[in-house]
Formats: structure tokens, C-alpha cells, sequence
């Protein structure tokens, strides 16, 4: 067995960043995910990485432009409203077809919100992270130790799809300490040399990385090529995890924090013989949508529960082609659910979701 | 154990500094009258001393920290009352210095103060199962740049070697080589080898100077789960 390390979540994940190939990280602080650039400043310089405090968010994520388009595996952090300024250089990636990987520590919003944990950026990860017709591969960690293997899987799907992808994770995931391994195996090569502009030592042809398509053909081949592309993520990508569904009455969907805190809340409910069960996305797009509606012939009622004010909640009822009643349990602003917030939640599906 | 009238732990960030400040204040407080405890962390917002502020307060134990701390304003600042640790001299003090260097940088303002005194114990925090103090030659690293940024020198060593909540007692057991190489390296006592209480019989009579902790500072969402100070 691995040795286990204790670990907070943000610098586990910068460990495995780093175990990941990952030599270039670019950003520009904000709480809750400072550490994360603190450990990539003591760790880089050591390992022969580069480690850049940029001079704002929008010249970070143009970093990792520029090192993604060089083959290199990069890595920017930030939290909500960071993330926002990045919006514009992350379509550009998304538009040019460049593997990274951003991390997004969620604070609470809108605008400059606070510092406690949220949820609230789901729709800005999953349909809309900049401008233009795209997606991201967004996966989001419950416990430190998947901070390291959503870290690890995030950069493999990115260059495998030669696509940003985005771990959404909050304040809670990257603050809490945690028993890791960091055993992650071998990291896959893939080659870029058809693609990456990373010299050509007078032996090729240039590579040319870019997104500007002026001629409406060619930029409309490119958009239909992408979203083939995606279909395969789709069919082939979909990760979550299942909790007490064998005889689930009441379906919970919840991720990251709320997902912990809705497991305690089902066995308290199982306690007083409620037939509860959770079904945990762990990639957010692609959306586990077949598991949910398999589920929704089975059971009565759903629960999203959520730190955002019905995000997820959408995705659920648009999954299960609202043959149930979704409730939601949402506790937004830096708030998280309580165990009982959530059975409150419980113990209403039980009687609504049984009208039905 | 006899105490210092001004007792500092300092550390790697996460190496449960402010856990042992919280349990070693609560000790002292049996045996003094007047005991404070000053969070002087102005690096991190979350998991601080101030969470058991009530607690403390209800105890007898008076908490000095910054005006900003747990009210999520973000602003590093330094506690007014901090010198009253200095010019009080009928109080036993704890002090619960930041992580890393840069929590130790600000400390230092008090150094020439507290080494003029010369009734203090600086303790070293250490814990193998943190990845950036997993062995000697990284620890002692740490040790250097605290030392530095605050301007005074360590006088003894807790291990605090745990995995949280997995802690088995193998895992305390075989951190004692570490913390001894430790020791031998720099010439300091092991003061304290620190483990949660349910493994308190099985270790006392196996590791150097074990003591019993209390898991006082929770994460935030496990908060609402258990409260410790209930029992």
C-alpha cells in the first residue's frame, strides 16, 4: 500500500500537479486558493519549474496560453471572481484547441462575494467559462485525495481531447486536511508534435496555433469538429460515484462539500427508515445524465442539494426528463447545508415525491 | 511540565500548532490564574484560535487576535493587544505564531521584547506525514526560515506526527526516529510527543514525553457535525 501523507486539499493538489508533469503554473493570488501558488513558488524552483506570480488573472491565463501552445503541461488557480477575468483566455484555449488545466477555488458571489465556500460557478464551469460555442471537462473533487486523482485525470483528459479542462473545487475542499496518497502511477505521454508550436528546427513545417477563423466555413468546420469531439467525452468520460442506491426511494445529487454533508444526512434518514441514496457527479460536464434517469424509474423523488441558489438542480431535471419532482437544498453566500437541512429536505421528498 | 511564562509554537503550516496552543493553554490554566492565548497567524482565515473563542472565554482563558480574524475580512493584521503579553508580567502567555516564515516574520516584533524577558520556551511543531517536513533535512529547512524571519532561536520539538483522523499508533511509533534525528541535528528536547487521547495508554509508555491532545480546532464542515467542547 502507498504511504499516506496528511495534506490540505489546495496543496495536494499542487503535489499532484507537479507529479502530473505539470512545470508551469501562472497565476495571481486570491483566497480561498492561495497555497496553491505558495507550494508551486517553493516546489517549482526546486524541480527546474517555472513558477510566475503574473501581474493580473488576465495575464495568467495568457501564460498558460502560450505554454499550452508550446506542448507544456500548465496549470493556473483562482477562485470565482478571478475565474471571471480569466473567462476571456479560457475560450481562446477552448478555441484553439489547447490542453491545460484551471482550478477553480469557489468562493461566494456575485461580484467580489466573500471568502467562504461555494458552489456558485457551476453554470459559469459547465455552459458557459468565455464567449463562443465550447466546453470544458469539469471535475469536481469530495475529499483531498480526489483533489490529487481529479488533478491527475484532469490533465490526461485535457491533452487526450487537446482541451481545457477545469477542477471545481471550494473553499472547504482546498482548506480541509486530509490522509493522501500520492501514489499515481505512471503519467501518459501524449505526443503533440503535430499541433504544438514548440520550434521547428528547420525540419518541419510551422505549426500554427490559433483561433481566429475569418471565413465562416472554415470556423464553422472547426465548431462541428469540436463538438464531435465532445459527443466522444460524452459517451465515454462520465465519471460518478453511487451511495446507497440499491434500494433508494429518494435519489440525492450533490457534489463536492454538499455531497459530504448529504452522506451523513442518508444515514441519519436510513436510521428512521428512509429509503435514501446518493448519486454523485464527479464530472460535472460531461453530466452523469444516464445513471440519473435509469434512477428516476426507480425512485420517487430527487434531491439536489447545492451551495448556489438551483444550478445543478437544472442539469438534474433536464437528465431525468423531469419524470420526478427535483427538490432543491441549497445554502448559498459561504453557507454550507446542514446534516438537517438536508434530512428537512429528506423528509419532504419522502412526502412529496410519494403523491406522485 | 514546568512552564515558561511565555510559551511559542511555531511550525510548517498544518502541522497542528494552533490544536496543541489551544490544549497547552487549557493545561496551563490548572495550574495558573491568569493564562492567555494570542493568535498571531496573520496568513491564514480559516482554522484559527479565534473558533474557540467561546470556549477559551468560558474556560478563563482570555484569546488576544486581530480584530479581523474570523470575521472573513482578509486583511493580515497584528492584534493591538499583543504587548500586553510583554508588559504583564503576572500572566502565563501562549502564543500561537503563523505558518511558515511569513507567519513567524511578523512575530518577530516581539522577539527583542520576549529574548530580553528570557522566561520563554519556543517550540518547534513538527509532523513526518506533512510532505514539505517529511524528513530532516526539509524540517530543519523550515526550522531556518522561521528562526530568521522572527529572529529567535527554537528551545525544544513536539512531534505532532499524525494522518488526522487515521492516526494509528504505528504511525506515532515510527515517527520517533525522524523526531529523534531531528533532536540530534539541532541538540533540542523532544518536549512533547503529541497523540489524540485514544491512543494515549497504548503510546505513554513507548514514545518520548507523550501527551494526550484534544482535536479542538475542526475543519469547517465537519464543525457542525461534533462539538468537542460539548463533551
Amino acid at each position: 500500500m502507498a504511504e499516506k501523507v496528511l495534506m490540505k486539499g489546495n496543496e495536494a493538489l499542487a503535489e499532484a500537479a507537479i507529479m502530473a508533469g505539470c512545470r508551469h503554473y501562472f497565476g495571481y493570488p486570491i483566497t480561498p486558493q492561495t497555497e496553491i501558488a505558495a507550494y508551486m513558488a517553493k516546489r517549482m524552483p526546486v524541480i527546474g519549474g517555472t513558477f510566475l506570480q503574473a501581474e493580473s488573472e488576465v495575464a495568467a491565463i495568457n501564460m498558460i496560453y502560450g505554454a499550452a501552445a508550446a506542448g507544456k503541461r500548465a496549470m493556473t488557480s483562482s477562485s470565482s471572481p478571478g475565474i471571471a477575468l480569466k473567462s476571456e483566455g479560457i475560450s481562446y484555449l477552448a478555441g484553439s484547441d489547447l490542453p491545460a488545466l484551471i482550478i477553480n477555488v469557489q468562493r461566494g458571489g456575485p461580484g467580489l462575494g466573500g471568502i467562504q465556500p461555494s458552489q456558485s460557478d457551476y453554470f459559469q464551469a459547465t455552459k458557459s467559462a468565455g464567449h463562443g460555442d465550447f466546453k470544458l471537462i469539469v471535475l469536481a473533487p469530495a475529499s483531498v485525495q480526489e483533489m490529487v486523482d481529479l488533478t491527475f485525470k484532469g490533465f490526461d483528459l485535457a491533452d487526450k481531447y487537446r482541451m481545457p479542462a477545469m477542477l471545481l473545487s471550494d473553499g472547504t475542499m482546498g482548506q480541509m486536511m486530509e490522509p493522501v496518497s500520492l501514489d499515481m502511477g505512471e503519467v501518459k505521454e501524449y505526443d503533440k508534435s503535430s499541433w504544438a508550436a514548440c520550434g521547428t528546427k528547420c525540419e518541419r513545417e510551422h505549426n500554427v496555433v490559433n483561433s481566429l477563423f475569418i471565413q465562416p466555413e472554415e470556423l464553422e468546420k472547426y465548431n462541428f469538429e469540436r463538438y464531435e469531439r465532445y459527443a466522444q467525452i460524452e459517451a465515454n468520460e462520465v465519471m460518478y460515484d453511487e451511495y446507497k442506491m440499491e434500494d433508494a426511494e429518494i435519489c440525492i445529487v450533490a457534489y463536492g462539500v454538499a455531497a459530504r454533508v448529504s452522506q451523513n444526512a442518508i444515514d441519519k434518514a436510513r436510521e428512521q427508515g428512509i429509503k435514501v441514496g446518493m448519486i454523485r457527479p464527479i464530472t460535472l460536464w460531461p453530466f452523469p445524465k444516464a445513471v440519473l434517469n435509469a434512477a428516476a424509474d426507480k425512485v420517487k423523488a430527487f434531491i439536489s442539494v447545492e451551495l448556489s441558489m438551483g444550478q445543478m438542480i437544472e442539469d438534474v431535471e433536464l437528465s431525468i426528463r423531469c419524470k420526478k419532482p427535483v427538490l432543491l437544498c441549497n445554502r448559498v453566500g459561504g453557507m454550507i447545508p446542514t446534516t438537517e437541512d438536508v434530512l428537512n429536505s429528506i423528509n419532504k421528498a419522502n412526502s412529496v415525491g410519494g403523491d406522485k | 511540565m514546568e512552564s515558561k511564562r511565555i510559551t511559542l509554537f511555531a511550525g510548517h503550516y498544518g502541522s497542528g500548532k494552533t490544536n496543541i496552543a489551544v490544549n497547552y493553554a487549557l493545561r496551563l490554566k490548572v495550574k495558573y490564574d491568569k493564562v492567555v492565548i494570542a493568535d498571531l497567524d496573520i496568513v491564514n482565515p480559516y482554522f484559527r484560535s479565534k473558533d474557540s473563542e467561546k470556549q477559551l472565554e468560558a474556560r478563563g482563558i482570555h484569546l488576544i487576535s486581530s480584530e479581523y480574524a474570523n470575521t472573513n475580512v482578509d486583511v493580515p493584521a497584528m492584534p493591538s493587544e499583543a504587548y500586553s503579553i510583554i508588559d504583564d508580567k503576572s500572566i502565563r502567555a501562549v502564543i500561537d505564531v503563523g505558518g511558515d516564515d511569513r507567519g513567524a516574520l511578523a512575530m518577530g516584533r516581539y522577539a527583542p521584547a520576549i529574548l530580553s524577558e528570557n522566561d520563554y520556551e519556543m517550540l518547534l511543531v513538527i509532523n513526518k506525514y506533512r510532505p514539505l517536513t517529511r524528513d530532516c533535512a526539509s524540517t530543519l529547512a523550515v526550522m531556518n526560515e522561521i528562526e530568521t524571519a522572527c529572529g529567535m532561536k527554537f528551545t525544544g520539538i513536539i512531534n505532532n506526527s499524525n494522518l488526522g483522523d487515521e492516526t494509528t499508533a504505528e504511525d506515532v511509533t515510527s515517527s520517533a526516529a525522524y523526531a529523534d534525528e531531528i533532536a540530534n541535528a539541532t541538540g533540542l528536547p523532544i518536549r512533547m510527543t503529541t497523540v489524540k487521547e485514544e491512543l494515549y495508554d497504548t503510546l505513554k509508555e513507548k514514545v518520548i514525553n507523550c501527551t494526550p491532545i484534544k482535536l479542538y480546532v475542526k475543519q469547517s464542515w465537519a464543525k457542525q457535525e461534533e462539538d468537542l467542547w460539548q463533551k
